[in-house]
């Protein structure tokens, strides 16, 4: 019965709540073609007015980092602390800075 | 609750893991640490989560049927309205959980063909009949009122994808409680007949809907591992007897009573004690057994054969349209 070749593809949903902020994956559809995946993730995802756009992407499309590979992928930014204003000691009489 | 493997096979041989991948992930866990999809896990744990996952999902549409059955003759468009809206939800529950679990390298259709073929199991309470309007009552109330129980302290269970899912289901739950209350609550307050209805639809749902806590902790072998594991959060009769405590008195503000001579407030204890929950009933219902468990598996393979040409014309259509596309370029 259950036949890879057969399946719809899946595809991974993105919504976004109100213009300005992004879009936030929130799970995943199965359908035959793009305008479907939209309509299936308008139905899964939001009913209760919780998207003002989607977007739909194959999932076979993403890809994502190894979590086991994380701590090397992420490693050159871990001692960059110059990066944060923080970092930064700017006497307090001089404003705008 | 959706973990019951009542099959009576023997476990599988227990994977030999390496002991310092275990130990790391037992410490994230331990932390309150999310494990994601592509993180290391014991193969255990990826079983369990499937299992579980896979069979909360078939109790979300299997549980589409009881409540279906009554859409066509709800009393006025406005409970007709909210029944078709509270069942979509539960399919819209299905789907979420169904894409959860395939985070976990299971596809939707061995999914499905486990729930069909009967090798999986879902949520023994929905094996019994709808016999009248004030079930749709009793159903969003108590069963619907079980599931919140179960599920608001999963939203911080150690899977991610099963928690997310979890957050969004618990915010759509609520609903579903209230409207089965207030049809009880009507109803009740209604001519004697629909108070009879009530009390007579309390009377038959009351005992299934604490079996679905699943069996007693004495009877749950693999409680430890599933609250260590962050699987569980609290054990069976734990959530058992906070779910009579909590029910208890919504049922007595509005003059229903609990089938259950034995239920006594135990003012020592600050919890109700009750009767005892006749087991065997809930294990011949896990077995297959259910009043109407036939019915809903003929219902949903009738719905997957029928469904069969549907999927299979919107497949060779997309990939026809793709072709062409292609072939213009």
């Amino acid at each position: 019965m259950s036949d890879p070749k057969k399946e719809w593809p899946l595809w991974e949903v993105f919504v976004r709540a109100k213009g300005g902020l992004s879009h936030r994956h929130v799970g995943s559809v199965h359908a035959a073609d793009a305008k479907m995946a939209i309509e299936h993730a308008r139905d899964t995802y939001t009913r209760r007015m919780e998207g003002v756009s989607l977007w739909v992407a194959p999932s076979a499309e993403i890809t994502a980092s190894d979590p086991g590979e994380a701590a090397a992928l992420f490693e050159p930014a871990e001692d960059k602390i110059y990066r944060h204003p923080t970092f930064y000691t700017i006497p307090a009489s001089v404003k705008h800075i | 609750m959706y973990t019951t493997d009542l099959s009576g096979k023997p476990p599988p041989e227990v994977v030999r893991e390496d002991p310092d991948k275990l130990a790391a992930f037992e410490a994230r866990v331990a932390n309150d640490e999310f494990i994601e999809p592509k993180d290391w896990m014991p193969e255990a744990y990826r079983k369990t989560l499937v299992r579980q996952m896979s069979q909360h999902a078939h109790s979300e549409i299997v549980g589409m049927l009881p409540e279906g059955n009554w859409i066509t003759r709800a009393p006025n468009l406005r409970r007709k309205a909210i029944l078709l809206a509270k069942v979509q939800d539960e399919a819209g529950h299905g789907l979420y959980l169904y894409s959860a679990a395939e985070t976990l390298g299971v596809s939707r259709d061995e999914m499905t063909e486990a729930l069909l073929s009967g090798k999986a199991k879902y949520s023994t309470i929905f094996n019994y009949p709808t016999l009248t309007w004030a079930d749709i009552g009793a159903i969003g109330w108590l069963v619907d009122g079980a599931a919140i129980m179960n599920q608001v302290p999963l939203q911080r269970t150690s899977y991610g994808p099963y928690a997310r899912a979890m957050v969004r289901i618990c915010k759509e739950e609520s609903f579903h409680q209230r409207q089965g209350y207030e049809i009880m609550m009507q109803l009740a307050a209604g001519a004697p007949a629909q108070k009879r209805m009530a009390q007579d639809a309390l009377n038959r749902w009351w005992w299934p809907s604490l079996m679905m806590f699943g069996p007693p902790d004495d009877k749950s072998p693999n409680t430890e591992q599933s609250l260590r594991w962050r699987i569980k959060r609290d054990t069976n009769d734990e959530l058992r007897q906070k779910f009579v405590d909590i029910t208890v008195p919504q049922a007595e503000a509005i003059g229903l009573s609990p089938p259950d001579p034995a239920l006594k407030w135990n003012q020592a204890r600050g919890g109700y004690d009750f009767g005892a929950v006749d087991w065997e009933e809930f294990y011949a219902v896990v077995r297959g057994e259910g009043p109407v468990a036939k019915e809903r598996m003929q219902a949903r393979v009738k719905a997957w054969e029928e469904g069969a040409w549907v999927r299979e014309a919107a497949r060779v259509h997309a990939e026809k349209r793709a072709n062409a596309s292609h072939a213009a370029r």
